[in-house]
């Protein structure tokens, strides 16, 4: 494997990635660089390997190949330099805390273990709330708040990281209009700022105005590039159109056999 | 050692048992007091992390594990140490922490199923040497059966060191990594994330549990140490929602059913501490549930029912000022019969309701039986007419319902809308004289009272 870092380095570089759930691949062989300073969608139908493919990025599901470089790095090198959204059923919101509290846990990678966040930490806290518009349930219990003001909490913790690359799975979801373009805007700031944001996104009307390049997708990479040369009728076809037969059933095979060779 | 033979129930001079408990008169009852207490206090606070990750089941499983590590440390030493007898508790208890991950994570088994057999097979395995090590004839083996269920009344000195020396380790390593249980507790994913040692933190958590149960098998034995780690968290949850108060007050409803096992079980030869200090955490939980101000049972009924009070004394008002609008003359009198015509009622809520209405000032009551709105009356009424008449048009003229369908909306929003909801309505309106049906809207009572003053 050879990753040479004499071009400029893309923010997250993934190579040959394979991902399996019980040896079924859900995900095949993406090879992708995604640029610096871009709004980037990554779109596809149910089952795609959106999710998959951010979570593998994180290092949250094992790759069964391939591998993910942050800035040239591993990912565990770098953990601090990426921001993650999930999805915002994955966690429980009955959860004793508040608002500020879970915004907060966005400043845990800063402080050392153990260490208890300060002052300044705080203060963070509070301005990406702000940024958000939330800084009025700042102390609300989380359980009482809407679901588009928790994915917006979500979205402010990923904030309060500070760092130069987010990738959000599907932040939209649950969102009223003028939510979601208050995201919007806040996304293009971010990338003023020289900050790459990958989005798993649902609506495929909205992704020309959104964003700047798009990853079709669906269990393998169908095309990535600029909105205007990518997102293209033929594109959206290959990817959405007619059911990828061959390669699911393959997949089912290698579930059966219960063992993959590249592992 | 021989504080040991004084008895329990021994009275401090003349004082009755359920007072000379409270001078502490023997070092015995001292140390079954503190090792109750400190058992309760480091499972009610641990509690809320494993109550939290949603792994209840955890602190009974790792707790029934604990008895093959008795049984084995005994016949491996023929000595009951209290130090070597908890080390094999330990030891065997993560094992069993070991199977539960390990069956989780190759076997298509989920947590729970998990749970149950690791809970069983290492209790049949405690079992079977237990009954081994009681017909083997060994005398040193009495009481060895007491890790079971709890052998609080006859706790050494040197048990209880050991207790204090695990319960400062664990509630240490709360505090110190308090923030980060939290995280591991609400979004482990995340925690990954941001680079934070999530294994490694679930392991450390995995085995401050493991302290827990081998400080609680002491006094509450093997088969209901799991209560003392789950029902205070669960009690506390009710109170509070903030993790930090959560756990304290885990922590102190824990120690106080440990302090009530203590106590009733010196009340009586035969009282078992153990199942006392169960059945106090499981009560201290009842209370909660039914009285817990947010989240209570009985708060919350009271809440309904004040609402539902209130609801039908502002319906009354309304009734009778519209029918005293209808004559002109807002203190019209109204028989029982006409207002029920109007306002169908219970028989029991309507003169309740009313009674209460003549007591506040809001309605009199004429000889004939008749009743009028007061002037206070008839300002509330008019106000609530108007929340009333301002819910229908904004349904009518914003959503655009039809006149006939706003009525029974409004009837039930009229309760509620605050004086802000009310000025943006009436922004939202643009200050509307008349409602859909071509009504009057009375004018807002706080505009009134402000144009009377300028």
């Amino acid at each position: 494997m050879t990753l040479t870092s004499s071009a400029p380095v893309a923010p997250i570089e993934v190579h040959d990635l394979t991902v399996a759930y019980h040896h079924r691949p859900v995900l095949w062989d993406v090879d992708a660089a995604f640029p610096e300073s871009k709004l980037i969608a990554v779109v596809g139908p149910n089952g795609a390997g959106k999710s998959t493919l951010i979570k593998a990025i994180m290092g949250l599901v094992p790759l069964a190949s391939g591998e993910v470089r942050v800035f040239g790095k591993p990912v565990n090198e770098t953990r601090r330099l990426v921001a993650y959204v999930p999805q915002r059923e994955s966690v429980d919101w009955d959860f004793p805390t508040t608002a500020l509290d879970v915004v907060l846990m966005g400043r845990y990678g800063h402080l050392s273990l153990f260490g208890r966040p300060r002052k300044r930490d705080r203060e963070i806290a509070r301005q990406s709330l702000e940024k958000v518009g939330m800084q009025d349930f700042a102390h609300r219990q989380i359980s009482q708040l809407s679901g588009g003001q928790q994915q917006r909490v979500f979205l402010a913790r990923a904030l309060a990281q500070q760092t130069r690359v987010y990738l959000m799975d599907e932040p939209f979801a649950g969102v009223d209009a003028a939510t979601e373009k208050a995201i919007v805007a806040l996304l293009q700031e971010l990338r003023a700022e020289g900050c790459t944001v990958v989005v798993v996104h649902h609506d495929l009307q909205s992704v020309p105005e959104y964003f700047d390049s798009v990853m079709l997708l669906n269990l393998r990479l169908v095309a990535f590039g600029d909105v205007e040369s990518t997102f293209t009728p033929e594109n959206l076809h290959k990817t959405y159109g007619g059911r990828l037969n061959l390669l699911t059933e393959v997949g089912e095979k290698l579930r059966r056999q219960e063992w993959n060779a590249r592992q | 050692m021989n504080d040991t033979t004084e008895s329990l129930t021994m009275a401090a001079g003349a004082l009755p048992p359920w007072l000379s408990f409270f001078t502490l008169p023997s070092i015995n009852v001292r140390l079954v007091l503190a090792g109750c207490i400190l058992l309760g206090l480091c499972a009610g606070v641990l509690g809320c992390f494993t109550f939290l990750r949603k792994r209840a089941l955890l602190g009974d499983a790792l707790s029934h594990a604990a008895l093959p590590g008795v049984c084995t440390a005994f016949l491996l030493t023929g000595t009951k140490d209290p130090l070597i007898i908890l080390a094999g508790a330990a030891v065997s208890c993560w094992l069993g922490a070991i199977s539960v991950d390990l069956i989780t994570r190759y076997t298509r088994c989920k947590e729970d199923s998990a749970l149950g057999m690791v809970l069983s097979v290492y209790f049949a395995v405690g079992i079977m040497l237990l009954t081994s090590i009681q017909h083997s004839g060994n005398a040193a083996q009495s009481g060895l059966d007491k890790f079971l269920l709890g052998k609080a009344p006859s706790m050494l000195d040197r048990d209880v060191w050991t207790l204090s020396i695990l319960s400062v380790i664990i509630l240490g390593a709360v505090t110190l990594a308090y923030k980060e249980f939290k995280i591991i507790s609400f979004d482990p994913g995340f925690a990954l994330t941001v680079g934070l040692p999530v294994r490694l933190l679930e392991i450390v958590l995995a085995t401050l549990i493991v302290m827990a149960v081998v400080v609680g098998i002491q006094a509450v034995g093997v088969v209901l140490m799991s209560a003392m780690l789950v029902t205070p968290a669960a009690a506390a949850r009710y109170w509070t929602d903030r993790l930090g108060i959560m756990a304290i007050l885990a922590g102190l409803f824990g120690a106080l059913s440990g302090a009530a096992g203590a106590y009733i079980s010196y009340l009586g030869p035969g009282m078992p501490t153990g199942p006392w200090m169960v059945i106090a955490v499981t009560s201290l939980f009842a209370i909660s549930l039914l009285f817990a101000p947010l989240r209570g049972f009985v708060p919350r009924f009271n809440r309904v029912r004040r609402t539902r009070k209130k609801t039908a004394q502002e319906n009354i008002l309304r009734t009778l000022y519209v029918l005293g609008e209808k004559e002109d003359r807002l203190d019209a009198p109204c028989s029982e019969t006409e207002l029920l015509k109007y306002r169908p009622m219970r028989a029991g809520a309507f003169h309740a309701t009313l009674a209460q209405l003549v007591r506040r000032g809001l309605i009199t009551e004429s000889p004939a039986g008749c009743f009028a709105l007061t002037t206070q009356g008839a300002e509330k009424g008019a106000q609530l007419t108007r929340l009333h008449r301002l819910w229908e048009l904004y349904l009518a003229t914003k959503l655009d319902l039809a006149p006939d369908h706003v009525h029974d909306d409004a009837e039930e929003i009229e309760h509620i809308i605050t004086p802000e909801l009310e000025a943006r309505l009436t922004a939202a309106l643009a200050n509307p004289g008349e409602d859909p049906h071509a009504r009057r809207i009375p004018e807002s009572h706080a505009a009134a009272q402000m144009g009377g003053q300028s």
